[in-house]
């Protein structure tokens, strides 16, 4: 098992005619993820990586049976794109674009929500069960089947970890990429839940950033809801208040969502937190010893 | 993006949301002519700065010259301007050598009842704009917050439907608004909100916001920083930027599509992603350094990206050494190694350089530099990487 994707994944990129939508095409279809088709309005008929184009998602998904979706449309029409998928009944969206102006994710978050379909992102790197399914742009190699489900708010970071835990011979369940943006998709609660409910998930590694608190309300429901290990790590402890790194999110207002917070709410859950980060993977190690 | 107090009434205006007669001045002349247009017996003149706290702000040049002041006629508000601009206001939330005020705002005075302090954000907890009001005007928020937060209240809101006029009723009762004050506040908090939403703020913050003694809901002052996403929807709010409020270390990034943003230390930072580049900094900490900057040259770095980074890095004097962290994904090492070789015959490196490479074509990429002749220090791993750079400055 795994989460959100696998082998049996059949997925469509919205954008595909693009030069990113092209490339990760390529990418992901080259993992052996069952890349179907594309969508690009008005250019339907034509074919890219050897997959079909369509006009609409509607039309993509009647031809093709897709059922997750990878988004690589521009910023002003990524949130059009997103309810797109949404209506056409799509499961799993992943929206990789970043620079989604924050209001149009108010939007899209209250039509998520009420619909079935998950969305992971934006500006995130992706979703993949290594082995079967990558939709994104992580670099397929590095990861390997196994045991820690990872989740995060960053891409390279991201990475890292991987690298890490299969520098260790742990591999992964599957490696979620929330997004570095205020409004995203999908919560830490929400893969908690689901790395949870996994068979083949034995650890569950969580890599947060300074900025809101999402990381505090995850360590509340760890605390009462997950009886597997779980380690974490939190960028951004020398970041100056005030200013943005990178990520809209990334923003420390009022001595809220500081680094010291935020591990002290995850150590309270009984989470194991990597205090540097070259030790996510030894964190990890360390949480599988202790039983929660 | 943030924009001026003058600029911010200016949409206020044009959104219908009520704020008092004013004029910019650049000049101690422009100054006195604001006043005398104004026709009043009293005037406000502030610094315009893009940093809050200027009403017990200091002028360093001048020290008992505050950042805003109460004027009796033109010629006083000639001299307050004079000691105003060209000068540098130290707030509580400026550098310690304070902001260069280059203009300041000539505005009408008030008979104030009473302060109260509102501001509208996004919150990202629960996906919606969210109004804030609170009956402590005029003093700092962020203390009010922290020692007494039931004195804050909140309402979010439905961008396409804004405030509702039960939220305002609400509102109101809690802080004891009636009656024709009342009416004011509901025409002013549904305007602001429709504002918010309209220009796509990320932030509008008023403090204070006043009732005056006949009833009326007005803007003091006004601070808006607007979703840089959403500016391609806002040509025109191009022209409201004011780079001389902005580190110019950090104009140069953003033209370049870097992410930059200077900090206090003496260790360079060169990293792909944000969330990998803030953990670099954190790293270097961790061993006892002290990063000198953010930096993310992002997904797709190019050598001229590359070169740029190392440019501005260098163009910081505290620059000690730089350490290079890259992570290979998309971006492949050895098109990172090849940008490093370019940089550093373009830039030349004055200081000692520590790269760690890791990630998609990485033995190539470690072969390019060690062959390159350059004094690179290598590291094979974010913990050496961090102790060797840190060492390298001991």
């Amino acid at each position: 098992m795994s989460i959100l994707v696998n082998r049996d994944t059949r997925v469509i990129c919205q954008g595909i005619t693009g030069k990113s939508g092209a490339f990760h095409t390529k990418g992901c279809k080259e993992y052996g993820t069952k890349m179907v088709g594309g969508v690009t309005p008005g250019k339907s008929g034509e074919l890219v990586e050897g997959l079909p184009v369509f006009d609409t998602v509607e039309e993509a998904v009647q031809q093709t049976g897709a059922n997750a979706s990878m988004i690589f449309v521009p910023p002003a029409f990524t949130a059009d794109a997103i309810l797109e998928a949404i209506d056409a009944g799509i499961e799993v969206i992943c929206a990789i674009t970043e620079g989604v102006p924050v209001l149009d994710m108010v939007h899209v978050y209250d039509r998520v929500k009420r619909s079935k379909s998950i969305l992971i992102g934006p500006n995130c790197p992706g979703v993949i069960t290594p082995g079967e399914c990558k939709i994104g742009i992580m670099p397929g190699y590095i990861h390997n089947p196994g045991k820690v489900g990872i989740m995060s708010r960053s891409g390279t970071l991201t990475y890292e970890a991987v690298w890490q835990t299969s520098s260790l011979n742990l591999g992964q369940s599957s490696c979620i990429g929330l997004g570095g943006d205020p409004i995203v998709g999908t919560s830490y609660i929400d893969i908690f839940e689901r790395f949870q409910n996994d068979d083949q998930t034995e650890v569950i590694l969580m890599i947060g950033e300074i900025g809101g608190d999402a990381e505090e309300k995850a360590a509340e429901y760890v605390k009462n809801h997950v009886t597997k290990p779980v380690a974490a790590f939190i960028a951004g402890r020398t970041a100056p208040p005030g200013k943005r790194m990178g990520h809209a999110g990334a923003i420390i207002t009022g001595g809220k969502g500081t680094a010291a917070e935020k591990v002290k709410a995850l150590e309270e859950a009984g989470i194991v937190v990597a205090q540097s980060p070259a030790d996510m993977g030894k964190a990890v190690v360390e949480a599988l010893k202790r039983k929660r | 993006m943030k924009i001026h107090e003058y600029q911010a009434k200016e949409l206020f205006r044009k959104a219908q949301v009520p704020v008092l007669a004013g004029f910019v001045a650049k000049t101690p002349e422009e100054a006195k002519e604001a006043f005398e247009k104004l026709a009043g017996s009293i005037a406000v003149v502030k610094a315009q700065v893009h940093a809050g706290g200027r009403g017990k702000g200091t002028v360093t040049e001048v020290p008992s010259q505050r950042g805003v002041q109460l004027v009796k006629s033109g010629d006083e508000a000639a001299a307050v301007a004079k000691n105003l601009i060209g000068n540098h206001l130290v707030t509580i939330q400026t550098a310690a050598n304070g902001a260069k005020v280059n203009q300041v705002f000539v505005e009408a005075g008030c008979k104030i009842a009473r302060e109260l302090y509102l501001a509208v954000v996004v919150d990202r907890a629960a996906q919606l704009p969210l109004l804030m009001v609170s009956s402590e005007g005029g003093v700092e928020i962020e203390k009010v917050a922290e020692e007494s937060p039931e004195k804050i209240l909140r309402e979010h809101f439905d961008p396409a439907h804004g405030i509702e006029g039960f939220q305002v009723r609400k509102l109101c009762k809690k802080l004891g608004i009636t009656g024709d004050a009342a009416k004011s506040a509901d025409f002013f908090m549904k305007k602001l909100c429709k504002l918010f939403v309209e220009l796509d703020c990320a932030m509008a913050e008023i403090n204070p916001l006043v009732i005056t003694e006949d009833n009326k809901m007005i803007a003091l002052d006004a601070k808006i920083t607007f979703d840089d996403n959403a500016m391609y929807r806002h040509p025109d709010f191009k022209a409201l930027r004011d780079l001389a409020e902005e580190e110019p270390a950090e104009i140069r990034a953003s033209n370049t599509g870097l992410s930059y943003v200077k900090l206090d230390g003496n260790i360079g930072c060169l990293v792909n992603g944000a969330g990998l580049a803030m953990a670099t900094m954190d790293i270097i900490k961790h061993h006892g350094g002290a990063p000198a900057n953010f930096l993310d040259v992002g997904g797709g770095a190019n050598t001229q990206q590359v070169t740029e980074a190392f440019r501005i890095i260098l163009s910081d004097p505290n620059v000690k050494a730089i350490l290079v962290n890259i992570f290979g994904g998309i971006a492949r090492c050895t098109t990172i190694a090849q940008a490093i070789i370019e940089a550093s015959k373009e830039v030349g490196f004055t200081v000692p350089l520590v790269v760690r490479l890791e990630g998609t074509e990485v033995e190539e990429g470690k072969k390019m530099l060690r062959e390159s002749g350059l004094a690179i220090i290598s590291a094979e791993n974010l913990t050496d990487a961090a102790q060797k750079v840190v060492g390298s400055i001991a």
